[in-house]
């Protein structure tokens, strides 16, 4: 079944430069694996579009459940530059939370509710 | 055990927020983080204008605030807030809270030593784009080195009360004082590695306590009154991040995973001027009531380079906004920004970029945005950049008249036309670090 992102985890983001970090968090540990198959990078690109003119880089975290993403040239020049509402990416957490994601029941049956 | 406290996870912070740590609880540091990379050009622009200024002004009527309580109490307070003049910020301390000992860190600021660098075959690349100085040399405003934790522990060392240093890190703000009352050497890895992400967590103020948190936010206590964060350190290389008692906010390990991977790069290689720091290393361990205990951190040798933030004047730019109320708010504001286009075409205007954002519709995230139905109003935002001054001025002027001349109900002008502003970009690079020598002073 596929459900929201939102639903077994938390995120943050922040900028450096025209770069944006998105640090992806599992509520549980256990469903981090789940984070680790259905939040690739490739997926991570695709959901945000032509927000990210750039490549999108993943790195992994198992000591805290989590990932962080760097979306490359995502923020219109970034700083000073750009002319994003959202230079500094901060909103791009949440954003991602939105993505949809393929998980059996089973593995989520306790996940947060929403 | 030293309690480290931060009450300023930039310049613009909650002004309340170092005064209450101060009061409503022991601190031994009191950890102040006032510089943004844009905020160095700003301040060497102030300091063009007027040699007496250059630094965070909000800094010296704090002291003078908290003057008082700090000698009672012993906090000593360690600041970024001498920009590129900290001696001036220090004499301003000194004039608001006279029977204090100051300290100023210097060194960082290579304003003047440009060319030197340059002469010496330095290219200080830009490690965004890779192309050299040479391209924006005479627009450059400010270069400043990014200095460690050494240079401000031997200003702790002098006694001082209150620290003052130029650009140095935000971690090195926490990291000091462990170097100093630790006695931790250079060559101590793990340990840096644990001092600085120390400071990376409390280095954003309330965003490791309970701001800007997605965890349960809504049952997050008592935000009005947040409470900033305090690190307990020990010797050994592990510490707690905890808060003072009865003060909002809230601490667990959620909360601290969001601030650890805020503005993280590679997580195996944070890389700071005094070494470098693996968070893949970072144990979490909920202890008791908004108390983390962080353990485990291992941490590789310094880099042979320096980080320099060079700001330089890139050119102009100008945004402008307006609302359309329903129906069709979202189409209205579409026209809106095709017939601005089409004029801007027709006057053969110049611009780097062009770029119109839908509030109300996917200004934050574009096209992972979920579709919404004919929303009740919209507002669409136009903004140009470039380095002719006239047509960005120019600009400015294209948008109100589509209030009698555009698609109906345009509304939301009431400010006038938007203002021209200067773009200062940020040319990041490297230099090797003996080029930089740093000195500590204590100002009389």
């Amino acid at each position: 079944m596929k459900i929201p992102l939102l639903r077994i985890a938390h995120a943050r983001s922040g900028d450096k430069g025209d770069t944006a970090n998105v640090g992806v968090i599992a509520y549980h540990a256990k469903h981090y694996p789940i984070l680790v198959r259905e939040v690739t990078a490739d997926r991570v690109k695709v959901h945000f579009g032509s927000l990210v003119k750039g490549t999108v880089e993943r790195f992994e975290l198992p000591n805290l459940g989590a990932l962080n993403f760097l979306l490359n040239e995502a923020l219109g020049g970034g700083g000073t530059l750009s002319l994003r509402v959202d230079a500094q990416g901060k909103t791009l957490g949440a954003g991602l939370l939105a993505m949809e994601i393929e998980v059996t029941p089973d593995e989520v049956k306790d996940a947060v509710p929403f | 055990m030293i309690r480290i406290a931060n009450g300023q996870g930039f310049w613009g912070d909650w002004l309340e927020a170092p005064v209450r740590l101060v009061e409503q609880g022991p601190i031994d540091y009191l950890a102040l983080d006032y510089l943004a990379e844009v905020t160095m050009s700003i301040v060497q622009k102030q300091k063009q204008e007027d040699p007496s200024l250059g630094y965070a002004r909000d800094f010296p009527p704090l002291i003078g605030r908290i003057a008082r309580q700090i000698r009672d109490r012993g906090v000593r307070v360690i600041a970024n807030a001498g920009g590129v003049n900290p001696v001036a910020c220090a004499r301003e301390v000194k004039r608001l809270a006279p029977h204090l000992k100051v300290a100023v860190v210097l060194g960082d600021d290579v304003y003047d030593r440009v060319d030197e660098f340059l002469a010496g075959g330095h290219t200080m690349k830009s490690l965004d784009t890779g192309e050299p100085l040479t391209c924006i040399r005479e627009s450059i405003l400010s270069a400043n080195a990014y200095i460690g934790a050494f240079p401000v522990a031997e200003a702790l060392g002098t006694g001082a009360d209150v620290v003052i240093a130029g650009r140095c890190t935000d971690t090195a703000l926490a990291l000091a004082p462990m170097v100093e009352r630790f006695g931790w050497a250079e060559t101590d890895w793990d340990l840096l590695a644990t001092g600085t992400i120390a400071g990376h967590i409390i280095e954003c103020g309330a965003q490791c306590t309970g701001g800007n948190c997605q965890v349960d936010w809504q049952s997050i206590p008592d935000m009005a009154n947040i409470g900033y964060p305090i690190v307990e350190a020990e010797p050994d290389g592990t510490f707690t991040i905890t808060k003072h008692p009865g003060t909002g906010g809230r601490i667990h390990s959620d909360v601290v995973k969001e601030q650890l991977l805020y503005e993280l790069g590679d997580p195996n290689n944070y890389i700071t001027p005094d070494c470098i720091a693996d968070f893949t290393t970072i144990h979490l361990e909920d202890t008791g009531a908004d108390r983390v205990r962080v353990s485990g951190i291992r941490g590789a040798p310094r880099t042979p380079f320096l980080k320099l933030s060079i700001s330089y004047a890139w050119g102009w730019k100008a945004l402008g906004t307006l609302v359309y109320s329903w129906p069709d708010a979202f189409a209205k504001a579409r026209a809106a920004d095709r017939i601005v286009r089409a004029r801007l075409q027709q006057l053969s205007l110049a611009f780097d970029e062009i770029h119109t954002e839908f509030f109300g519709i996917n200004a934050c995230h574009g096209p992972a945005a979920p579709a919404t139905a004919d929303p009740p109003e919209v507002q669409v935002r136009i903004g140009v950049r470039g380095a002719d001054r006239k047509a960005i001025d120019r600009f400015t002027r294209e948008l109100i008249p589509l209030v009698l001349n555009g698609p109906p109900t345009a509304t939301g002008f009431g400010d006038g036309r938007p203002p021209v502003r200067e773009v200062v970009a940020y040319w990041p690079a490297l230099v090797p670090r003996e080029l930089i020598q740093t000195r500590v002073e204590v100002i009389e």
